[in-house]
């Protein structure tokens, strides 16, 4: 174990990974309890459209791709206030457009699949110095936000009508999640892929949501959980010579189901 | 001493109109039922009276900070597999009161907790709102709302949904909240507070009545809508 530490790479994918699952397990709460957890999934796959579009054109991949993504964000979640089924739907086409474009992109002008693979499975080779850095100061931010915001962001979630009465703007704080999870998803599907990074947001809050009762409880067990599944799925990717990302998914599938399993029993 | 007054006020969205030269003023220790059809715009009215509409036309004048209403929103609007706990969603009502500041005082928790006995739930804190009964669940947010408000409650609907027994006692406790000085503002679709214990009505729809209580029952807007409530005598 030591061992494998010794590699500049791991250690780098390492510490972005762990930051960037923090950050997903925060800021999935709030997006799981308004029914947002469809955004996550879309805006990965809109990340993919342009990771792909940047790779094609030789544009510096995070410094197209953010500004993209944050972009698609705040539009879906505009839709998505809008009338929750055009919502859905507006998320699904999205998604799926993105994904099409960025193959038939790559594909037509570089003829290779081994982009469309990393991509869409993410490399922990992939995880430059750059993406270290910047995990470090969005884990900063959303570690501050989820702590000074709290009372705000709890509220919200759970009554935004109420929220409002009280004064609280909601749609600013909701592109705030946005920004935040744009940022988020970016930096993790570099690693973890356009397809699994979804699993990032949604499995620890529903992990935590079989045991925890209350709010605070939820972020807690979720921020623990997403910990914990990382370094597990990290470890065992490398024992294993499993892909990273797929592992990881596999680690939070495993212990939801753990989880969901042991509340049952428990109520029983 | 006047709590707010509406003058002549249009309300709606994009330029049009869903209500139109609306006059009424609520005094401090009123109990106001707003009645009328669906789509009759009284979601409309709450929102301005929240302050989340700007009026197309007249003027909405406070003499208390719109941010302190305390507000019960409709209960259907909430997800009830929410995972939370009581003294979390009672606490959030002072929400309004942080102004500036991050986190709750010790004074905010103190009128959470103050609020958390009026309401009844003492030992009830760490409940997990989702197990609770529907009656329980609008005490929490009546509390909520207590916690938020300095002297006006705006109630949106809020026994729908309960069974009798329910909606009786929670009845009772809005009017004793009254009594004890809380300024009431209540939409319901249910005619029975509005006939024991509002002191105003206001009714929304083709025509438009505010006034007292008794007035309105003598008035033609009022026997109609007793009538299709099924009170005939």
């Amino acid at each position: 174990m030591i061992e494998m530490f010794s590699y500049a790479f791991i250690q780098r994918a390492f510490i972005t990974g762990l930051l960037v699952s923090l950050c997903a397990s925060l800021l999935g709460v709030p997006l799981v309890l308004r029914r947002y957890s469809m955004i996550g999934d879309g805006l990965s796959h809109v990340g993919f459209g342009a990771l792909a579009a940047a790779s094609v054109f030789s544009l510096a991949p995070m410094a197209f791709t953010i500004p993209v993504v944050i972009a698609a964000a705040v539009l879906l979640l505009r839709l998505n206030e809008k009338s929750r089924i055009s919502g859905d739907s507006a998320v699904a086409l999205a998604a799926s457009s993105s994904l099409a474009l960025g193959i038939v992109l790559i594909s037509y002008v570089r003829g290779t699949n081994t982009d469309i693979d990393n991509f869409l499975f993410g490399s922990i080779l992939s995880v430059s110095a750059g993406d270290c850095v910047l995990s470090v100061v969005l884990s900063l931010i959303v570690l501050a936000c989820c702590v000074l915001l709290y009372p705000r962001l709890y509220a919200l979630t759970f009554d935004p009508a109420f929220a409002r009465s009280a004064g609280v703007r909601v749609d600013r704080y909701t592109t705030l999640i946005a920004i935040l999870s744009a940022v988020t998803i970016v930096l993790g599907m570099r690693m973890l892929g356009s397809l699994l990074i979804s699993a990032l947001i949604i499995f620890p809050c529903m992990s935590a949501m079989r045991f925890a009762k209350s709010y605070r409880a939820v972020m807690l067990i979720s921020a623990a959980d997403s910990i914990v599944c990382f370094i597990l799925g990290f470890l065992s990717s490398y024992w294993l010579g499993t892909p990273a990302g797929a592992s990881i998914v596999v680690v939070h599938l495993a212990a939801f189901l753990i989880l969901a399993g042991a509340s049952r029993l428990r109520r029983a | 001493m006047t709590v707010f007054t509406a003058e002549h006020l249009s309300l709606g969205y994009e330029g049009q109109a869903i209500l139109s030269d609306i006059s009424f003023s609520l005094e401090d220790g009123d109990y106001l039922c707003i009645v009328g059809d669906n789509g009759a715009g009284k979601s409309t009215l709450v929102k301005a009276v929240l302050g989340l509409l700007e009026p197309l036309g007249g003027t909405l004048r406070f003499n208390v900070s719109a941010n302190s209403i305390g507000y019960l929103p409709q209960s259907s609007q909430l997800d009830k597999a929410f995972p939370t706990v009581v003294r979390e969603v009672v606490l959030s009502g002072a929400l309004s009161r942080l102004a500036g500041r991050f986190f709750y005082s010790r004074a905010d928790r103190a009128r959470a907790e103050e609020n958390i006995i009026r309401m009844g739930l003492k030992g009830m804190e760490n409940h997990s709102f989702q197990e609770l009964s529907g009656g329980q669940r609008q005490r929490v947010l009546l509390a909520r709302a207590l916690t938020a408000a300095e002297r006006v409650l705006l109630l949106d609907e809020p026994v729908s949904g309960l069974d009798i027994h329910s909606a009786s006692e929670l009845y009772a406790l809005i009017s004793h909240l009254n009594s004890q000085g809380m300024t009431i503002i209540m939409v319901t679709h249910d005619i029975h507070p509005a006939l024991n214990s509002a002191t105003k009505i206001l009714h929304l729809g083709r025509s438009i009545f505010f006034g007292a209580r008794d007035e309105y029952f003598a008035s033609e807007e009022g026997r109609n809508y007793l009538k299709e409530a099924g009170h005939n005598d």
